[in-house]
């Protein structure tokens, strides 16, 4: 089992890899780091069997690194996830997630009457809860939770 | 600089609402100002609400100032698409404070951040309206000389009424005791319960109106409308359990006072309108000198 995952990772030259990810929101995640329309390869496990989580999912970017604020986005889904950094073969860098005190973009508000869905808006988020991660826009004031959270990208 | 523009009832601490108050009983005694002379307000109502917009439009014009802009938005440019960003960067390129009133939840927060100068929200949808929370205020504390430690019924619909949610959180400064009397369908949210446990502020929850009457310092009423109710049944079941009537008033506490946002439709029968305890009709007056009080304050002119 673990000769066969350290083959998975290994298949990456350059790039990244997030574990760890529940499979039920692995799309979120796909959505938030915008990779939908890349041309590097992407590869996707998709309910892989999980101790911690059920059932999971990873990622393996190549040629691509994020920057931490899209890496900390992913908390919102999947606050387990870790991210591996490889160059050259090797993991040359660990990195967990965190979920932040404020989003800016990104987040949709679930309020279908909340201005941001009417015009042309950023939207703004106070994590109010970070354990169960309730979001609260700092227009409507009303929250949205986790399970709502639909991921939106400004262009 | 401190934005002056007053989006929610949040905005406002202690303090400052108290300081507002202040200043409403200073209009009402003083009700001929000129502090707004050569000043310019606008009223952008981009939903219909004669009452809100008559009492802010009095308010301007008993500070001396003039008023410009429309009543609903059919008559303007946003009926022809113009986003309410552009519409608030122009208008507060004419006017020196904008008093709005939208149906979208957080138009008001948009807006203030768009303007050049301050906005003060007239409602926002379902979401806020800030200066009926302080008259509200202003009433509670004119009728019982105080804000502190009241005992406040509020009755009704307090799921959906944000006139009840704006004032559980103002009066969250002042130690209040809440009984909140709501049929089934229409309770208070657990989020407003939640603030009240985590601010130490006692409440009971109750379905039977004349078990909190003679308790009470002020009995907040609010209308209880049929399309809340998904089952029509169940509303005609509730309907008359949530009407005030003079005959329940007769052990309550002397000082006592029924409070109404307005327009009551039949939660307040008539003949509680000559008793002393009702309290309704002034407390609409009282609007016009605690928006005095939140435009010059708003302002700076005083
Ligand atoms: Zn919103």
């Amino acid at each position: 089992m673990k000769s066969k995952k350290e083959l998975n990772v290994s298949a990456l030259k350059d790039g990244t890899v997030i574990d760890h990810i529940p499979s039920r929101n692995l799309f979120k995640v796909i959505s938030i780091l915008d990779i939908e329309k890349s041309d590097k390869t992407i590869s996707i496990g998709y309910n892989l069997s999980s101790n911690r989580l059920g059932s999971k999912g990873i990622l393996k970017i190549s040629d691509t690194f994020f920057q931490p604020e899209a890496i900390n986005m992913i908390a919102l889904v999947a606050p387990d996830a870790s991210l591996n950094i490889i160059r050259d073969y090797q993991v040359v860098e660990k990195k967990t997630v965190t979920v932040p005190d404020f989003i800016s973009g990104f987040v949709k508000c679930m309020n279908p009457k909340c201005i941001t869905n009417h015009e042309s808006i950023l939207t703004k988020f106070e994590v109010v809860d970070k354990k169960s991660v309730d979001l609260k826009c700092i227009y409507c004031e009303k929250i949205t939770d986790q399970d709502n959270i639909r991921i939106i990208h400004p262009h | 600089m401190k934005n002056k523009s007053l989006v929610s009832i949040t905005d406002y601490n202690r303090d400052e609402i108290l300081r507002i108050l202040e200043l409403a009983a200073y209009f009402e005694a003083n009700p001929v100002q000129t502090l707004l002379q050569g000043k310019v307000v606008a009223t952008l109502f981009f939903e219909p609400s004669t009452r809100t917009r008559l009492s802010f439009e009095t308010a301007i014009n008993r500070l001396g100032g003039r008023v410009i802009g429309f009543s609903d938005a059919n008559s303007t440019s946003a009926s022809k698409g113009e986003t309410l960003k552009d519409t608030i960067r122009i208008v507060s390129s004419y006017a020196d404070l904008v008093v709005m009133r939208h149906p979208l939840e957080g138009s008001a927060k948009f807006a203030s951040e768009q303007s050049r100068v301050p906005v003060i929200n007239a409602g926002d949808g379902a979401n806020q309206h800030p200066s009926q929370t302080l008259l509200d205020l202003y009433s509670i504390q004119k009728t019982q000389k105080t804000l502190d430690n009241l005992t406040i019924s509020m009755v009704g619909d307090l799921k959906y009424g944000r006139t009840v949610h704006s004032l559980l959180m103002a009066m969250g400064h002042f130690n209040p005791t809440f009984n909140f009397i709501a049929p089934d369908e229409l309770k208070m949210p657990n989020e407003y319960k939640r603030f009240c446990t985590k601010n130490k502020i006692k409440f009971t929850e109750k379905s039977d109106l004349n078990s909190v009457i003679d308790q009470s310092d002020i009995l907040y009423m609010t209308r209880v409308q049929r399309e809340r109710f998904q089952d029509p049944i169940e509303y005609e079941k509730v309907k008359n359990a949530y009407i005030l009537r003079l005959s329940m008033l007769s052990n309550a506490r002397p000082n006592l006072r029924v409070l109404h946002p307005l327009p009551r439709v039949n939660e307040i029968n008539i003949d509680v309108d000559d008793s002393p305890m009702a309290y309704y009709f002034e407390q609409a007056e009282n609007g016009v000198y605690t928006r005095m009080a939140i435009i010059a304050s708003a302002l700076g002119v005083i």
